[in-house]
């Protein structure tokens, strides 16, 4: 295995672009586009403030730095160096921004979340969705790219409107049937809207793309409700991830429970393997640690770590949160769903695991802590 | 008379009990000692008052009395004894009644003792239940209270939990009330500040471009119009319904396999509910036979209405129908099943017991002939691993193995032995023929020399020149063949003493040496008769030997 030399980055803003052609890291006020291949500097931008947020467009010809002290977002073409966007939200500030799907389109979102604002960069017009729902996540595009839904909030009752992304075009504006909406995610097939409530009740509403409600379904009542919900890639299945540490899986044509997973501190299930990481640090005496032999020998410090499996049954180490502080480290914070349909990766209490996410082939899982990456490889067996 | 009386009835009228058998000894005792008493009762003279009296006595008893023979005076024997007879039997009634009454007394006097025992312990149990009793009052009032004070405590706290739950619930409402006041207010300073910042919004919001990019599509931006309004929504009705069709597709496909699936169930069911075997008294299947029977025909029915609910519950209803007939055929058969195992069991265990013996039986020979094979091995290995006793039979037996190897190498050695000697033996006499006939034949060349020399000498003067040159010349002839014979007989001498393992010397040829043995006819073929007797005769002598030499030459390169 080969190693580049070390790139300096800030802000953790490093991405690939879309297409996987370049390397876009931001530097305090610099935009630096490597090529993927070799890393060799193809462009280099100098933005006006430090870069907070960076992104590129889905086509994967413009990048976004959005500098939200600053309230400017500067938007950098890939095809054409010279040409040049800024955007200025002005004293309205700015809190975040992202792309459209189609690449066109920069949505700021504003202070006190009073607003979105929608730039267009084909025609200079300018949209304004008002009283935007500031929520773990209150915009979602479908997958196509066609259709945005947005969570708003209006005399203390929370609606939801559906614009077509093309002309930005307010398709369906309905009210939502939750007490405080904390989040809403489109189905895969983009067809379902999965809208949930927050942690104070447990309710999941699945609208239907035209605004009716099709279903709604509640676990149970008075606990800590919803913490994460995740699509099956076929839409089959939606995945409840709540706060009483289990997981509920519902099924697209009756949007009942079909089952559900829990996340028990003693694993007993026969049938489950359990990896433990065995850290291997090397001994080092106190009187080795001399400066010349830090410098030289890097590995001194490197802890190699190896994959045992433990025998059942397994503890699983648990650490109680404090449960007079808000949203406690309990539940199940992420899922994630394989690309074929087979796998389910959950995360339970508080591992040190800040997302998970599959390679899109389905054969490996990356977790990613502050400090450390890993990839589970699985093996799929052929079943006889 | 009264003094008589007087002790007669003090005797009668004994007064304690305990006298009683004193009483009665003495009175059955009475003809013996009391006589004497009695005299005085009766005498001579007193006869007939006596008997008044024992009248009297006697009547009163309910007896008849005595009379009195008016003949002589006296008292006739039979009545007296009569008498007698009736107060002894009296006497003995009476013994009888005592004694009865006696029993009666012990009887009575023992029950009356186990009976005041009873009531003594009735009494200390009576005494111990009512403390017990009491007991059991006192605990059973605390236990009242404390279930009093349970429920109080009870009360209260339903009491309390129902003011918290008010609690709580006039709270909520206190935040909701708050919340939606806050963000009521919240949204009252958006406006505001939305509306200050709208008022602003030329001087700064503003968006710097070089130069407007193309659609990522590719497409030209269109007016918002209605049509615009009204393909939006057909297209997103579009993508509604095709969503739909794919699912609806799918559970069509999912419920037809499921139809199928089903059908062959039934039909597996109706086969094997249809016995081919005549069973008797199985009413209930002969029916399902039958009912069977009438809805095969349905199938065919059945699949041109798919989406028909009629024809959906019939087969559902037929299938569950199907189903329990199964379910209670196998119930009987189960039970049948398990009837004739038990009957069986014996006659098949007997079968297989037959069997199960006669392979025990084998397996048991071979087990046995198997130990006595190892047992066999292992005494011989025995034997063989336990050093001998002494040291003698252990150096006999040392070598036993190889005895015959040994006898044999023996043998071999002895032969070898023998055939060296003999060798050696005829080499010797093969030198020394070779150097006898080397000394006559030099002999005889000079013999020949000599007369071939007179020859030459006899023939004429004139080729003196000729004649030493051929002189000379047979002379290097003559000398040559010396010197051959002469060098010959040591090369083979030479080759002959040479040691065995100097093979590497040069060995005649064969054919020189039978030439110099003149076992070979020369060229120059000049054989004298002595010579070619003797040469006949060595040559006879050579040949064994020749064939010694040869064979010898031979062995010797032959390692050994």
């Amino acid at each position: 295995m080969n190693f580049s030399e070390v790139f300096k980055q800030s802000n953790q803003l490093c991405k690939v672009s879309p297409d996987g052609k370049y390397l876009a890291t931001c530097v305090q006020y610099r935009l630096v586009v490597r090529d993927f291949n070799s890393l060799q500097i193809a462009h280099l931008y100098t933005c006006l403030d430090p870069v907070m947020h960076m992104e590129w467009s889905s086509d994967s010809l413009f990048i976004l730095c959005a500098m939200y002290k600053r309230g400017l977002v500067q938007v950098w073409s890939l095809e054409q160096p010279d040409w040049h966007c800024k955007i200025d939200e002005g004293s309205i500030g700015l809190v975040s921004s992202r792309w459209s799907p189609d690449g066109r389109h920069v949505l700021n979102t504003t202070e006190f979340n009073l607003r979105v604002t929608v730039w267009s960069l084909c025609t200079k017009a300018v949209s304004y969705i008002k009283y935007p729902k500031a929520c773990q996540k209150g915009v979602d595009f479908t997958a196509d790219g066609r259709y945005m839904a947005l969570a708003e909030r209006r005399e203390c009752k929370d609606y939801i409107s559906v614009f077509v992304c093309d002309d930005w075009h307010l398709l369906r504006h309905f009210e939502s049937e939750t007490q405080d909406l904390a989040g809403l995610e489109w189905s895969p097939n983009c067809c379902v809207l999965a809208v949930w409530d927050n942690c104070l009740e447990y309710k999941l509403l699945l609208y239907s793309l035209d605004g009716r409600l099709l279903s709604s379904y509640s676990a149970y009542e008075w606990s800590l409700g919803i913490k994460s919900v995740a699509w099956s890639p076929s839409s089959q299945f939606l995945a409840v991830g709540s706060y009483d540490e289990k997981v509920r899986i519902l099924n697209h044509i009756t949007w009942k429970k079909i089952t559900e997973f829990e996340h028990p501190a003693t694993i007993i299930n026969t049938k489950a393997v359990v990896f433990k990481e065995v850290e291997k640090r090397p001994v080092v005496g106190s009187e080795d640690l001399s400066i010349h032999q830090l410098t030289v020998d890097n590995s001194l410090f490197s802890t190699q770590s190896k994959y045992e499996i433990t025998q059942l049954p397994a503890q699983v180490p648990v650490i109680k949160p404090d449960p007079d502080r808000a949203n406690p480290k309990i539940g199940i914070s992420a899922l994630a769903f394989s690309a074929d349909n087979r796998f389910l990766a959950t995360k339970n209490g508080s591992f040190q695991v800040l997302s998970l996410f599959w390679h899109c082939s389905g054969s490996s899982l990356v977790l990613l802590s502050k400090e450390h990456i890993c990839l589970c490889y699985v093996e799929a067996e052929e079943e006889k | 008379f009264p003094n008589p009386l007087s002790s007669i009835s003090g005797i009668s009228m004994s007064p304690s009990r305990q006298n009683l058998h004193h009483s009665l000894h003495s009175t059955m005792a009475l003809p013996k000692t009391s006589y004497s008493v009695l005299s005085a009762f009766c005498t001579e003279e007193n006869i007939s008052q006596c008997i008044a009296y024992i009248n009297q006595e006697v009547c009163s008893l309910g007896l008849t009395g005595v009379s009195l023979e008016s003949k002589s005076g006296s008292l006739s024997a039979v009545p007296v004894l009569n008498l007698l007879y009736e107060v002894l039997q009296l006497q003995r009634r009476a013994q009888r009644a005592l004694h009865e009454l006696e029993t009666q007394q012990l009887k009575n006097g023992s029950d009356l003792e186990h009976l005041q025992h009873s009531n003594c312990r009735l009494k200390d149990q009576l005494e111990h239940t009512r403390r017990d009793n009491s007991g059991l009052h006192e605990g059973e009032r605390q236990l009242q209270l404390k279930i009093k004070t349970l429920q109080n405590w009870l009360k209260s706290e339903k009491e309390e939990v129902q003011k918290l739950q008010s609690i709580i619930s006039s709270r909520a409402t206190q935040y909701n009330h708050d919340t939606k006041r806050k963000e009521r207010e919240c949204t009252k300073l958006k406006e505001r500040l939305n509306q200050l910042l709208m008022d602003k919004r030329d001087k700064k919001l503003s968006i710097e471009i070089s130069n407007h990019v193309g659609r990522s599509d590719g497409k030209r931006g269109l007016w918002k119009t209605g049509k615009m309004e009204a393909r939006h929504e057909g297209e997103m009705y579009k993508a509604l319904l095709s969503d739909y069709e794919t699912r609806q597709r799918s559970l069509m496909m999912e419920n037809s396999e499921l139809k199928k699936v089903l059908q062959h169930m039934k039909k597996d069911m109706i086969t094997i509910l249809s016995p081919k075997k005549p069973e008797p008294a199985n009413d209930s299947l002969e029916q399902a036979v039958s009912e069977c029977e009438e809805e095969i025909g349905d199938p065919s029915r059945e699949t041109l209405e798919q989406s028909c609910e009629q024809a959906r519950e019939q087969l559902t209803n037929s299938i569950r129908l199907q189903w329990r007939k199964l379910k209670s055929h196998m119930e009987r058969l189960d039970s049948q099943a398990s009837l004739v195992a038990s009957q069986e069991r014996e006659g098949e265990e007997m079968m297989s017991r037959k069997e199960h013996e006669e392979e025990m039986q084998r397996m048991r020979m071979e087990l046995q002939q198997c130990k006595e094979f190892i047992h066999m091995q292992q005494q011989l290995l025995q034997q063989q691993l336990s050093s001998p006793c002494d040291e003698e039979t252990a150096a006999l037996l040392n070598d036993c193995y190889t005895l015959e190897e040994k006898e044999r190498l023996k043998e071999e050695w002895r032969l070898f032995n023998e055939q060296k000697r003999n060798f050696e033996r005829e080499r010797k006499n093969f030198t020394e023929a070779a150097i006898r006939l080397g000394h006559e034949r030099k002999a005889f060349e000079e013999d020949r020399a000599a007369w071939l020399k007179t020859q030459f000498l006899n023939m004429t003067p004139f080729v003196d020149r000729k004649r030493s040159a051929l002189s000379d010349s047979a002379l290097s002839v003559g000398t040559e063949p010396e010197a051959k014979l002469q060098s010959t007989p040591p090369l083979v001498t030479k080759s002959l003493f040479s040691t065995p393992k100097a093979a590497s010397v040069k060995m005649p040829s064969t054919a020189d040496l039978y030439r110099t043995l003149h076992l070979i006819p020369d060229s120059r073929g000049h054989g004298k008769c002595q010579s070619g007797e003797m040469s006949t005769k060595s040559r006879l002598r050579n040949c064994s030997t020749d064939c010694s030499v040869l064979s010898f030459v031979r062995d010797e390169n032959s390692p050994i």
